[in-house]
């Protein structure tokens, strides 16, 4: 507990003297102020955004896609992971091309959902969905393979039904490691969908700030990252804290 | 279940091998059966201004992508950045790891300033990126060090770490200096954990060059996927995808080699 203190208040300090920083640097015109607009400039277009309602405009798109691409990643994520775990071949068979195919960095396949979906929102849907599908399957494949096998035996033994032996044995057996990849899923899922809408899209926050980017309205594109960064490490934070309660009670 | 590893065999390393192979055979098996099926809803069934089959695909590399001189440097260009913003990450990323495990100060007093950078979602930051670097391969070297830089010097720190302070205390009361102590101690224990993260860092590298390169529409790769994808023409685009995933596969494979060969003092 003293050690995470120590750790939130080097953090906090280190956040105060980058402010400091950024004040000294444009008070003292040390940088074009293009590339590091002055904090006061940053902080009117961080409320005009929130007054003229453009923020949750584009928060609701972005919301919109995160929630249905984690969706369409979990239930098939976690489904597969039971199904490709049911015996020790089919484990050893699929758990390598999920993990294959993991290590290829999928945003190479961004342009190709562009191309089917169009820039609309579907497009970013399909593309967090696939993407943060495969973390989501290869913990539940770790965590399905795990649970011991003298448990599922002994269920059967007892006359479980099929359905009996899944809510009863496998989910609860399974359910750390089913947690910790939804949470990695949670994060990947938003980086995706936030990076699809930064490549090529018509609204949602990281077209917002590609857009003003691109307008060279520098101050605007900062008080979007302000508000981006924040929201994406607060639903981090939160997703984690849950999970870590949800492992408490788990076991 | 005649393959299953839980049945006793007489002999268990034939078996192993036997299941070893079916592996490999009913994954390229897998494999072709998709290619098939993929091969005839292309011809038969889809549109052909959406979905190109395999076969026209792979007759597409030749002309579009490697015979084009423009696209193929393109390709090389890419490789270039992601080479020089892996080394950059690795260099780098190693003397930062190596200075904040070094002393407690480092640990506890810097190690939360770079905990907490990593928590930032970095993909918002790459139009500034771009805005700050331009569109050439400046700023897609920056994002691809950008992300390649945070796990060399966490799996660095980790590394430091997982050296016992029993030899520590023992090397430094029989008198050793401080690189001696980093040079014969703690390197060599540090070295397979921090090549298990080069693997993570090659892909996190490449995560961030091709996003900077995608997100740029007007040069290099980027500008390749945008004119294939509005000419309705899906053999280049997805020979081009499947060009650069192919070198994704090999980077990786190369860095695992890489992997094996440096932590094998250990056994």
């Amino acid at each position: 507990m003293r050690a995470g203190l120590k750790t939130a208040s080097v953090q906090v300090f280190f956040v105060l003297a980058m402010l400091a920083l950024w004040f000294g640097v444009t008070s003292a015109a040390m940088l074009h102020p293009l590339l590091l607009p002055e904090p006061g400039k940053v902080w009117a277009q961080i409320q005009k955004l929130a007054v003229t309602g453009s923020l949750w405009k584009s928060a609701q798109v972005t919301f919109y896609e995160i929630i249905c691409a984690y969706v369409l990643a979990a239930v098939p994520g976690v489904l597969v992971g039971f199904l490709a775990s049911r015996t020790v071949w089919a484990t050893r068979f699929f758990e390598p091309i999920f993990a294959g195919i993991f290590t290829v960095p999928l945003v190479l396949f961004f342009p190709l959902f562009i191309f089917f979906f169009g820039i609309g929102p579907n497009a970013k849907i399909a593309f967090g969905a696939v993407y943060a599908f495969f973390p989501i399957a290869l913990n539940a494949i770790a965590a399905f393979s795990g649970v011991d096998p003298l448990y599922v035996r002994g269920a059967r033994s007892m006359g479980a039904t099929t359905r009996q032996l899944f809510m009863n044995i496998y989910l609860p057996g399974a359910l750390p490691g089913i947690l910790n990849g939804l949470r990695i899923g949670s994060v990947i899922c938003i980086a995706s969908v936030l990076g699809g809408e930064t490549i090529s899209a018509a609204n949602g926050l990281g077209h917002s700030i590609a857009l003003s980017a691109e307008l060279l309205d520098s101050a605007q594109m900062y008080a979007w990252v302000c508000y981006v960064v924040v929201i994406v490490v607060a639903i981090n934070k939160s997703l984690s804290a849950i999970e870590s309660m949800a492992q408490r009670r788990a076991q | 279940m005649a393959n299953s590893p839980s049945n006793v065999s007489p002999r268990p390393f034939e078996s192993m091998r036997q299941l070893a192979s079916n592996m490999v055979v009913g994954r390229l098996a897998l494999l072709v059966i998709l290619l098939l099926a993929w091969e005839i809803y292309a011809q038969f069934f889809a549109d052909k201004a959406m979905l190109a089959p395999p076969s026209s695909i792979i007759s597409a590399l030749g002309p579009k992508i490697f015979g084009d001189p423009a696209v193929f440097a393109a390709i090389r260009l890419t490789l270039y950045e992601l080479a020089i913003a892996f080394s950059l990450s690795i260099i780098i990323g190693l003397a930062i790891g190596v200075s904040l495990g070094l002393s407690d100060f480092g640990r506890s007093g810097l190690l939360p300033i770079v905990l907490l950078l990593y928590a930032i979602p970095q993909v918002v930051l790459l139009p500034l990126v771009v805005m700050l670097f331009g569109i050439g391969p400046v700023s897609k070297i920056v994002f691809g060090f950008s992300h390649g830089i945070f796990p060399v010097i966490l799996t660095t720190v980790t590394g430091m770490r997982s050296v016992s302070p029993l030899l520590l205390r023992g090397a430094e009361s029989t008198g050793a200096s401080q690189w001696q102590l980093i040079r014969h101690v703690i390197f060599p224990h540090m070295v397979p954990t921090v090549f298990a993260g080069f693997r993570l860092t090659m892909t996190v590298t490449l995560l961030g060059v091709l996003l900077a390169e995608l997100f740029v529409s007007i040069s290099g790769i980027g500008y390749y996927a945008s004119v294939f994808g509005q000419s309705y023409d899906p053999a280049p685009l997805f020979a081009l995808i499947l060009t650069l995933a192919f070198m994704a596969i090999m980077l990786n494979e190369f860095v695992r080699i890489l992997e094996r060969r440096f932590s094998r003092w250990k056994q």
